[in-house]
């Protein structure tokens, strides 16, 4: 493998799972003080990671990803930039930005060798979900309106990420800051929840009595 | 909105969750020996309880890890949530025995009056 001219031809022809919606997410996304935007941001690097944290194995691979998060809720991040999001008391999702590589790339490799004949699995699934990025002073009245997780501050902080239902779409819901959240759904549901979401956001580009 | 406080994640809506049925039912200690009415016993009966039941949910679309319940059956109320592999709480144990309606005299009036058995069950 490696950077070829044959890869960088592959490369070139992905399609994310909501590339269609793009220039819909443009136009539906809503400026000022009531406003809200989504974009998908494309080919994410995912790794699926099963290990107990508290084993050997948990702390060669912790050493990669800053550590591994213990509880509910809670993201690690690593130096190489990588976040680990907890999913279960012993499975976790690393997210990384795209990488470019083809395959599963270098990272993959590296935790993979962490593991080593250890109790647990690496996978990488790129493929399996895509991310919607959904920001603005509305970001999070658009969810509240079929999510039923509390996402009110108090309980869902930066920094933070659940697992939860958007219109019963099984999605991880991660708070990159106090107005933008990341979305993790399927790929086979980004075309849903992307237009769930833009249906979602259409009252706020109105003209009228700001919400709530 | 019914809330269930899952051991791992905290409180999430019950739409969540799965049934997963009684808990506490102990795998037989020597299967092959059992009659077929015993196995059958052992993989389909089930109490109906009135009031405080144990019975095990798995956080479906969470964790995906299954805990234990004990829940009121006639009002809903979720009286304890504990892990896998942790013995019932004693307390409740107790106060389902102390609360626990006489079923029978319970069932008294239906059976007295056939037009009404909706009342007393």
């Amino acid at each position: 493998m490696g950077n070829t001219a044959l890869n960088t031809e592959v490369a070139a022809l992905r399609r994310s799972p909501a590339h269609h919606l793009w220039t819909d997410f443009t136009v539906g996304s809503v400026a000022g003080e009531r406003g809200v935007t989504l974009r998908e941001v494309p080919f994410q690097r995912m790794v699926g990671i099963r290990v107990d944290p508290a084993s050997d194995t948990g702390a060669r691979i912790g050493e990669l990803t800053g550590g591994l998060p213990l509880n509910s809720g809670d993201v690690t991040t690593g130096e190489s930039g990588a976040a680990v999001l907890w999913l279960a008391p012993d499975e976790f999702l690393l997210v990384a930005p795209d990488d470019g590589e083809p395959g599963s790339g270098a990272l993959v490799a590296s935790l993979v060798e962490a593991l080593g004949d250890g109790a647990g699995q690496v996978i990488d699934l790129s493929s399996n979900r895509t991310t919607f990025e959904l920001a603005g002073p509305s970001a999070q009245a658009v969810l509240e309106k079929s999510c039923a997780a509390d996402l009110h501050p108090r309980t869902f902080a930066a920094g933070t990420a659940i697992t939860t239902e958007i219109s019963k779409i099984p999605t991880l819901l991660w708070k990159t800051s106090d107005s933008t959240f990341q979305l993790f759904p399927r790929a086979s549901f980004a075309d849903y929840l992307g237009r769930w979401l833009l249906d979602a956001m259409t009252e706020f580009a109105a003209e009228g009595t700001p919400w709530p | 909105m019914l809330l269930f406080t899952c051991p791992n994640c905290g409180p999430r809506n019950e739409t969540e969750f799965h049934y997963g049925g009684q808990a506490h039912v102990a795998y037989p200690a020597n299967p092959a020996e059992l009659s077929d009415r015993e196995w059958a016993e052992y993989l389909f009966y089930r109490e109906n309880t009135r009031g405080l039941f144990a019975e095990r949910w798995v956080h479906s679309a969470g964790c995906r890890k299954w805990f234990n319940m004990v829940r009121d059956t006639v009002s809903y109320d979720v009286k304890a949530v504990y892990r896998i592999g942790e013995l019932r709480p004693e307390t409740l144990e107790r106060a389902a025995a102390a609360t626990a309606p006489d079923q029978p005299q319970q069932l008294a009036p239906a059976q007295a009056n056939p037009n009404n058995a909706s009342e007393g069950v």
